[in-house]
């Protein structure tokens, strides 16, 4: 089992190696005068609104509009989790467990009918 | 166990070295075959011919259309954050070669298919590409990037979870975890066992992988391209990469998951080739879907991601967690014949949430 994280982690190495070799390869083509040279220019360098000239930055505030489904979510997601270790041992758990696990949805899913009736799924 | 048959599957290190080297081939060739059959399949649908220039049936397109993308200009605009702009590609790129490592290519072989958390590993790092995909709207420093990167972690927030419950009621049946485990416990594929399952899973890997009508974050009629904007050459070869790997990895889980994995009829040594026809099936049904329906409108999509799956695929996983306990054999599993309860249950389903729900009304109230 050791062996197999141990197998795990060195695959994690070489796909990062693998995906930071992908623009290298681009930039190694350039610099050996194979592919296009990079030519910046002021009007080139701007950021593409449709051809407006952009006004002002990107990075502000502004109302992302999904501030009450990521909290939604977190809780459903924490709920998936911990139906796993119960999915995987259905059967010898029995008619015990599925009641337990039950009654622990129903709980948290008591926060999901509050989050709907309250319109907080309502994308406005 | 899978069964062992060479040497160099018994050698750690050659073992590394040849599914390290095999998966990373299969990625890059995959998605080349994926892009020049999706552009194949559409012309058809669109009532138009494809590709077909460049060898015969266009075969040669993608290769074209990677040599072009390799030589353009690298433009990084003057206000973006640099380092992030570099990096945000790879990000994107690095979970789906990782999701392959626990897939079983070929009578149980692969890199690491006996994991014990191989389906839990799959969920946690299939939702990492995300992260590349906004730090890239974000990094760009521009405003319809930034959208685009908004709007596709609200989408991935949404569909995240009727994905994970539909994952559910297969462990339930399986009893494992470990890909190979899933695979070997289907002696009916899980599509039959469980349709509102495969339709839900099917669903929100549409949504997760961004594509079809769940293409949101890149609708050009909205936000010009999304967060690939300020994207060129290379990088942006890699954004398209990992979109269609990542639509490659969802058809091979879903292929583990719910027709069999490399099991099917015939010599065992076709285990691959099965492999590959139902990673094409599944492929292909997310080319109709993408091709037949309109773009859904973000409200829309939240609304059904909350409303419709998320309820369903709870509802789905408690009848599979009834009919492993009540009809289920002594070491788990549902009999065959749940099929002829399965598929009445969830057209009725699937009928009656229709019903019951609704989104918020013709238009969207928009107040700051």
């Amino acid at each position: 089992m050791l062996a197999d994280y141990g197998l795990l982690a060195l695959f994690i190495i070489v796909a990062i190696l693998f995906a930071t070799m992908l623009p290298l390869v681009a930039l190694a083509l350039r610099l050996a005068g194979i592919g296009a040279k990079r030519k910046p220019n002021p009007h080139k360098d701007t950021t593409y609104e449709c051809g407006v000239q952009p006004v002002g930055k990107a990075w502000v505030q502004f109302n992302f509009r999904y501030y009450f489904y990521a909290l939604v979510f977190v809780v459903l997601d924490v709920l998936t989790i911990f139906l796993y270790p119960w999915a995987t041992d259905v059967k010898g758990l029995a008619e015990f467990g599925l009641a337990a696990v039950a009654v622990f949805v129903a709980i948290v899913c008591t926060a999901y009918v509050y989050a709907w009736r309250k319109g907080l799924l309502e994308w406005k | 166990m899978a069964p062992i048959n060479f040497w160099v599957l018994d050698n750690f290190w050659a073992h590394l070295a040849l599914f390290g080297i095999a998966i990373i081939a299969f990625v890059l060739l995959m998605v080349m075959v994926f892009i020049w059959f999706e552009r194949r399949a559409f012309g058809p649908f669109q009532l138009r011919r494809g590709p077909n220039r460049a060898s015969p049936w266009g075969a040669l397109q993608p290769v074209a259309d990677a040599i072009k993308v390799l030589l353009k200009e690298d433009i990084v605009p003057a206000v973006a954050d640099k380092w992030v702009h570099f990096i945000a590609p790879i990000i994107g790129f690095l979970p789906v070669l990782l999701i392959f490592a626990v897939v079983p290519f070929h009578r149980g072989h692969g890199l690491l298919p006996d994991m014990n958390i191989g389906i839990l590993y799959v969920v946690a790092i299939s939702a990492l590409g995300v992260v590349g995909v906004f730090m890239a709207g974000w990094a760009s420093g521009n405003k319809y990037s930034l959208l685009g990167g908004m709007r596709v972690i609200a989408q991935m927030v949404s569909y995240e979870v009727p994905l994970v419950l539909s994952i559910i009621s297969v462990v339930l049946v399986a009893g494992t975890l470990s890909m190979n485990g899933i695979v070997a416990a289907q002696e009916v594929p899980y599509f039959l066992l469980m349709p509102l399952g495969f339709i839900i899973f099917l669903i929100a890997a549409m949504a997760e992988i961004n594509r079809g009508p769940f293409d949101l974050l890149e609708a050009d009629s909205e936000i010009v391209a999304g967060f690939h904007i300020e994207y060129s050459g290379m990088k942006f070869a890699m954004f398209y990469l990992a979109e269609y790997g990542h639509a490659l990895a969802m058809s091979a889980i879903a292929a583990t998951l719910f027709f069999g994995g490399w099991k099917g009829p015939g010599d065992v040594y076709l285990g691959i080739l099965w492999f590959l026809l139902k990673i094409f099936f599944i492929f292909f049904l997310l080319i109709w879907a993408r091709v037949t329906f309109p773009r859904l409108r973000v409200d829309h999509l939240m609304g059904f991601g909350w409303k419709f799956l998320f309820p369903l695929a709870l509802a789905n996983v408690f009848i599979m967690a009834a009919e492993v306990i009540f009809w289920g054999g002594a070491d788990g599993g549902v009999p065959w014949w749940v099929i002829f309860v399965n598929f009445p249950a969830a057209i009725a389903l699937i009928y009656l949430w229709s019903r019951l729900f609704k989104f918020g009304g013709g238009r969207v109230d928009v107040t700051a």
